[in-house]
């Protein structure tokens, strides 16, 4: 065999690849669905988080901002660790998807939280008083004229950030969440040929190149006026 | 309350798991003071080949910081630390790590030098031109230290979520700070090792976390 032909057995296996092909595949559908659950509990988390915070209620906020920092200031693969291997040992049992939607959820809701929030300070104290003095209450202040105009201001580090969180998704493969790179990675050790790995690199970009791109597309397009 | 504390908060498992946890943290720090210079490095080479004239050049570059963002880092990683070595380069834990830290690290400082460089007018280029200075000059005195200056909180940012990365060489037996807690818990039975090292994280992460909210609200006081 020469060089380039045993680096074409090693990396693109063809049998190898076809036999594991159909769980990389199974693998990019779990992928998706547990990104889909972690930004929709995530920003939602987050964007409750930050409305109750606009309450400025000292003891609800202290708590939320001890909260949110515990959650910036920790690996993401150590909080699912605590959840998954941790947490058992005091009676509270969850799977393993369960310990990574959870854990990556916090993070967004996290990250979503002081994103949201500085999106509120942002709005400028003018229209919550205009607001205020039209008659509106508080909370329709909050929602129907502060909300729109933050929220806009905070799509586009909203998406970057919730882009890297999601990405996080491949941590789910140390605790055996049966997606992309968990296929990917008992696949390679079954066959012990590194091919179903490059497929799964493969899976990612296929699922991810585009979602780069539809943020930077948002970046421009909501672009925080300077 | 008592079975909390014997699961998570065992001093005497503590204690023996302690010297793991002190090695496992110092490897932590060698590991963040490899990567962190590193990525740094690469990625202001990343933002000032960007800055070349060369079309060519420019979207060699776009494709590489698309393609390493769009790659999960415990995927690179792995695909380096298994998949390399069947080339027949036997890489070791920690190189393995710092090579896909690099690959994958330079591409998001370098977006964020870029845009640091992308902020200084025009002008400024051109009136340290005119001044004599060579275009290598202008870079390395006019234009790269303002950039800098206009991006120091995406920088900090982008290093704590670093060194919170250097958590997932633990997958590749890389003995850090997690991978030496896991190890306690497992000769131990409890999971006191990986509260422990989740407080070390914690403690030594919180300022940075508390200066980035400091730097966020500055930014939005600005708008």
């Amino acid at each position: 065999m020469t060089g380039l032909e045993r680096l074409a057995d090693t990396f693109f296996n063809v049998p190898v690849m076809v036999q594991y092909l159909p769980k990389i595949v199974e693998g990019f559908f779990v992928t998706i669905e547990l990104a889909l659950a972690v930004v929709a509990a995530g920003i939602t988390a987050g964007l409750v988080l930050a409305v109750v915070r606009a309450f400025r209620l000292r003891p609800v906020n202290f708590f939320i901002v001890l909260v949110v920092d515990v959650l910036r200031a920790l690996p993401p693969l150590v909080i699912i660790i605590v959840f998954y291997f941790a947490l058992p040992t005091i009676g509270i049992r969850m799977s393993a998807w369960v310990a990574t939607w959870l854990a990556l959820a916090l993070v967004l809701a996290a990250f979503a939280e002081e994103i949201f929030w500085a999106g509120i300070l942002a709005v400028p104290k003018g229209q919550w008083e205009a607001a205020r003095s039209t008659g509106l209450t508080f909370l329709q202040t909050l929602t129907d004229v502060v909300l729109p105009q933050a929220v806009r201001l905070t799509i586009p580090p909203l998406t970057n950030r919730t882009i890297a969180i999601t990405k996080g998704t491949a941590l789910g493969a140390v605790v055996a969440v049966g997606e992309i790179l968990y296929q990917a990675q008992s696949a390679y050790s079954f066959s012990y040929n590194p091919s179903p790995l490059l497929l799964g690199a493969v899976a990612y970009l296929i699922l991810f190149v585009p979602v780069v791109y539809f943020g930077r597309w948002i970046e421009t397009r909501f672009a925080w006026k300077r | 309350m008592e079975l909390l504390l014997q699961s998570f908060f065992n001093l005497d498992i503590l204690k023996q798991a302690w010297p793991f946890l002190l090695s496992g943290f110092w490897m932590t720090v060698k590991l963040t003071l490899v990567v962190v210079p590193l990525g740094l490095a690469g990625g202001l080479a990343v933002a000032l080949l960007s800055t070349a004239r060369s079309r060519a050049v420019r979207w060699a570059l776009i494709v590489y910081v698309d393609f390493f963002r769009a790659f999960p880092p415990l995927v690179l990683l792995m695909f380096i630390a298994f998949g390399v070595p069947f080339l027949g380069i036997d890489l070791g834990a920690f190189t393995a790590v710092a090579l896909s830290f690099l690959l994958n690290t330079s591409s998001y400082y370098g977006e964020i030098f870029r845009a640091g460089i992308e902020s200084i007018p025009r002008g400024q280029y051109e009136a340290a031109r005119s001044t004599g200075l060579s275009a290598v000059q202008t870079l390395g005195y006019v234009v790269v230290p303002q950039a800098v200056r206009n991006v120091v909180p995406d920088l900090i940012s982008n290093t704590l979520e670093v060194i919170k990365l250097t958590s997932i060489a633990s997958v590749v037996a890389l003995p850090e700070l997690l991978f030496a807690a896991r190890e306690a818990q497992s000769v131990t039975y409890n999971a006191t090792p990986i509260i422990a090292a989740g407080i070390i994280y914690l403690v030594c992460l919180w300022p940075l976390v508390r200066l980035l909210s400091r730097f966020e609200h500055q930014q939005i006081a600005l708008h």
